[in-house]
């Protein structure tokens, strides 16, 4: 019972939505971008999408620069 | 004997596959400039690049612009130095500036497309918008260029057609200098996953 968070293999916490997991690992950046198994999350849906068992998960922090 | 032989038929299975693709840049700053330069080189048939910017001295110390063209628009500077490396490229330049809503009119017809804005905020909706409106286009993206050393916290999240060439301990370009290594490596790290994904699919 496992998730992926970019490439790094973390626990999995049944009926976890987006918004507890970014809660989780401490990610508290305005910009981001979240996939999960590569579909697009929108922001408004952070708090009603269950990640399941399994899942690879993206969550790119966008920094400005380029 | 056998094996170079072997070598030589691959190598003109390659040139012939990148000759005959195309990659969409949206910005031509930094990440933009570098990445075509790098494409061109190796061999990419068509490219199309999108910027409204102008050349400035500032740009210079990462950027692929020389003295003699600052003030020139970095589009029409950009294609001046990308035929010195290779006359027949086909490039295609357009000088605006990408609005919300209509990020993705530039890159429908390409195979695939490269992000390289500045701003955070651009660059997500950026993203964003291209792959809820062409969701079997790859795209390649950077996160976190500003800084210097410690460049091994860089690494590479690809998830579905999403590619991310992403420093999560970068800080913004706001905070941290912009210098060309770190510029330059995450540019040519992007061109190097766009090959792949060109080459992994056709060849």
């Amino acid at each position: 019972m496992s998730i992926t968070v970019n490439n790094r293999k973390i626990e999995y916490v049944k009926n976890e939505t987006v918004n507890e997991l970014l809660k989780r690992m401490k990610y508290n950046f305005p910009l981001i971008i979240v996939k999960i198994n590569k579909n697009l999350v929108k922001k408004k849906d952070y708090s009603n999408t269950i990640i399941p068992d399994n899942s690879e998960v993206a969550v790119i922090h966008m920094i400005s620069g380029g | 004997m056998v094996n170079s032989i072997m070598n030589i038929v691959k190598l003109n299975k390659i040139k012939k596959i990148l000759k005959d693709s195309s990659v969409g840049i949206a910005g031509a700053g930094g990440l933009g400039s570098n990445i075509a330069v790098s494409l061109a080189r190796s061999g990419i048939g068509k490219l199309v690049i999108v910027d409204f910017d102008v050349v400035d001295e500032s740009n210079l110390n990462r950027q692929y612009y020389f003295q003699d063209q600052i003030g020139m628009k970095k589009i029409d500077a950009l294609k001046e130095n990308l035929l010195r490396i290779n006359p027949k490229i086909e490039i295609i330049i357009h000088d605006e500036k990408l609005e919300k809503k209509y990020m993705d009119v530039f890159f429908d017809d390409v195979d695939v497309i490269v992000e390289a804005l500045d701003d955070a905020e651009t660059k997500t909706q950026f993203i964003e918008e291209i792959m809820t409106k062409i969701k079997d286009k790859p795209i390649v993206g950077a996160s976190g260029v500003a800084g210097y050393g410690k460049i091994n916290s860089i690494s590479t999240i690809h998830n579905g057609n999403l590619h991310m060439v992403y420093d999560p301990d970068a800080e913004s370009s706001d905070d941290d200098v912009l210098l060309s290594p770190k510029v330059c490596i995450v540019a040519n790290w992007q061109s190097d996953i766009v090959l792949q994904i060109l080459l992994d699919e056709k060849l």
